[in-house]
């Protein structure tokens, strides 16, 4: 080591929050200029026009797309439309995935227990539209779905929302599983057994211990499958029929008018900030 | 060691009309092909300070585990208060536990998890209120009610663990090595701090501990426990001055063992006998022994300082190994060291010779030959 090398590293060891600021600079330029750039630039394209004759953008500054997208219902319609669809994946997943991690960390032996989890992770490298597209054929008219619901006097919902319900609750369901095991496994038996010795009965010491203990990971699962449900464009394209989400308006927007894609996707962004707002004045993230 | 049995502990006298706090009749505790517990009975009187004390793995826990009502016995009967509990669930029996790692609820602060108990029995709130914060005088926590379990130090969280306990007003209080992650002195703190708090609730505690000193100084009886197996139970003074077996010797108290020849020549009998080291006198080796002393010539080959002791280490003409204290009155450090090599005599009075019976689960505590 030659002396002036040797007195940065010197320096720097006195001085934690240089070393610190120099070794996570560079991550950080970067999220600055690729992340929160493109975010700005979003931003700023939103109030820009497009000029309807020869499809140019018109570099005016003006508001017309904001108060196009908060004023016409059919982006209102949409809108809401994505923002159910987004909560109703949610719920379903964490109502599947709720039992499911639970029986994974507490009940099955650990045999059985690491074969759930590669059968929970393996869909996860399986590439998207191929899972989608999987989706489609066993949804479509006289396919599998059909074919099991049909002894029951029931058949597919064929093309639409419950199908993109469906077909968004799958994809994210691990997103939903994995916190929610993580959670499960990491509660101490003592607390369970403390309960219990104080005299709580097993539903009162779920609702007391159990509960509160795994709920910062619920939501951390719940962050994951709402914001990828509120962003999906393909799922809807090939298993929603004529549905339109946020996400299809700005994929179909982006060539046709750029500015008003960019304000239409200034939507998503919103809630999902107000979600994380709220969820942050639950106390939920304190932990993450 | 002071023989101070309490009011409601006779030496071992026929049972009390009133039923014990605890018994347990023939419990057994299978894992598996593992015998955790094995053919346990005890009775433990009421408003006992009663201890369970064992190496490692002797299965005190799973005894404590299933008082409490966490583990069911593979055979056997848990009674408590003379009503067979055997198989209530936790929820259903009239203990509470203090737990090795606390076990103090992470979301609750410290007042919520004392009310927890009260609580789940729908008490009503003020009273609530009110116990909870006796409790917590009880154990001086009062400043820190607010407070999260994770901002407390060990013996804070101990304490907690304790009031959490106490508030519900048990029969029998269940502390497995509650002082086991504290220091030294905190933990001699908290020895007396119990021990006070045991007397004035007049609740039965059962303590596990490995600590032989711990169990000597707080409880009021010891079942010390080997293998799944009690070896002996009775008083600190009984267990320490009489023990009944081999194992207790050794385990409580240093063990001063002396068998086969060595023992033939110096008892005149054969056998297995044990002397505390504290009781063994060291004189010169021309100096007579007293007509009702045991004695025995031998070589200190080790001299070892401690402070307020030092142990010498005595080699036997007759063979084996003795282990004498002496008090450290006048000498300092460097005068000690001088004795090593010195032939010297052993004697004790004949009565602290105590006969062990080598068999393991064979409780007679005055097998001694007096
Ligand atoms: N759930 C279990 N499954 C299998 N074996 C067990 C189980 N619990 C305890 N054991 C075994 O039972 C024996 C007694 O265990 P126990 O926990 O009662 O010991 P202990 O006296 O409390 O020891 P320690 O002082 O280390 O806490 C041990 O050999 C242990 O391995
Ligand atoms: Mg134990």
């Amino acid at each position: 080591m030659t002396p002036p090398v040797r007195r940065l590293a010197g320096a720097l060891h006195r001085r934690p929050r240089l070393r610190l600021a120099a070794l996570i600079s560079a991550p950080m330029a970067w999220l600055a200029l690729a992340y929160l750039g493109a975010l700005v630039v979003l931003l700023v394209s939103a109030f820009w026009t497009t000029n309807e004759f020869t499809s140019n953008i018109d570099y005016l500054w003006n508001t017309d797309n904001f108060r196009t997208v908060l004023t016409d219902p059919l982006y209102r319609n949409v809108a809401l439309r994505t923002l159910g669809i987004a909560a109703a994946v949610t719920l379903i997943d964490a109502v599947i995935a709720f039992p499911m991690a639970f029986y994974m960390a507490r009940v099955a032996r650990p045999r059985s227990r690491r074969l759930l989890l590669v059968a929970v992770l393996t869909p996860l490298w399986a590439g998207y539209l191929v899972k989608a597209y999987a989706w489609w054929v066993m949804l479509s008219h006289g396919g599998v779905i059909d074919w099991i619901a049909a002894p029951f006097g029931g058949g597919s919902p064929g093309f639409g929302i419950p199908a993109v319900v469906i077909v968004l609750s799958y994809l994210w369901l691990p997103y939903m599983i994995l916190p929610l095991y993580t959670a499960f496994e990491q509660l101490p038996d003592s607390l369970l057994a403390a309960s219990g010795d104080l005299g709580a009965r097993p539903w009162r010491t779920f609702v007391g211990v159990v509960l509160p203990l795994v709920k910062p990971a619920v939501i951390a699962g719940s962050i994951f499958t709402f914001s990828l449900s509120l962003g999906d464009y393909l799922t809807v394209q090939i298993v929603g029929g004529t549905t339109q989400m946020l996400g299809n308006v700005i994929a179909s927007n982006v060539t046709l008018n750029l500015p008003l894609a960019a304000a239409v996707s200034c939507v998503p962004v919103l809630i999902i900030v107000g979600y994380l707002l709220a969820v942050r004045r639950t106390g939920a993230l304190d932990n993450l | 060691m002071t023989d101070s049995p309490p009011p409601s502990t006779g030496a071992s006298a026929a049972g009390p009309p009133v039923p014990s706090a605890v018994a347990l009749s023939g419990v057994t505790k299978a894992f598996g092909a593992v015998r955790a517990v094995d053919g346990i009975d005890l009775e433990i009187r009421a408003g006992e300070f009663f201890s369970m004390l064992g190496p490692s793995g002797s299965g005190k826990t799973t005894v404590l585990r299933m008082i409490a009502g966490f583990e069911e016995p593979t055979g056997g009967r848990v009674l408590l208060g003379g009503t067979d509990v055997t198989r209530l669930a936790p929820f259903d029996r009239d203990v509470n536990t203090v737990f090795q790692d606390y076990a103090l609820f992470p979301h609750l602060s410290v007042r919520q998890n004392v009310e927890y108990g009260l609580k789940v029995k729908r008490v009503p709130r003020a009273e609530r209120t009110r116990r909870a914060a006796e409790a917590l005088a009880a154990v001086r926590l009062e400043d820190f009610a607010a407070r999260r379990p994770a901002e407390l130090s060990g013996g804070q969280r101990q304490r907690v663990a304790l009031a959490r306990a106490l508030v519900n007003r048990p029969s029998v209080l269940l502390l497995d090595e509650p002082l086991g992650a504290l220091d030294l002195k905190l933990r001699l703190e908290m020895q007396i701090e119990l021990k006070q708090i045991q007397r004035e609730a007049g609740i039965t505690f059962v303590f596990v501990t490995h600590d032989q000193d711990e169990a000597l100084t707080m409880s009021d009886r010891i079942a010390v426990f080997n293998a799944g197996r009690i070896e002996q139970v009775g008083t600190p003074a009984e267990v320490y001055e009489h023990p009944a077996t081999e194992f207790v010797a050794g385990f409580v108290g240093t063990s001063n063992l002396l068998q086969g020849d060595a023992a033939a020549q110096v008892f005149g009998e054969p056998g297995l006998y044990s002397v505390r080291p504290e009781k063994i006198r060291i004189t010169h080796p021309d100096d007579p022994a007293g007509p009702d002393e045991c004695s025995a010539p031998g070589t200190i080959v080790e001299v070892v300082y401690a402070g307020a002791l030092t142990r010498f280490v005595v080699d036997l003409e007759a063979g084996g190994r003795l282990v004498a204290l002496r008090q450290n009155v006048e000498e300092s450090s460097t005068d000690v060291a001088r004795h090593r090599g010195s032939t010297v005599l052993l004697a004790w009075q004949r009565r602290h010779t105590v006969r062990l019976s080598a068999r393991p689960g064979n409780t007679t505590p005055n097998d001694n030959p007096q």
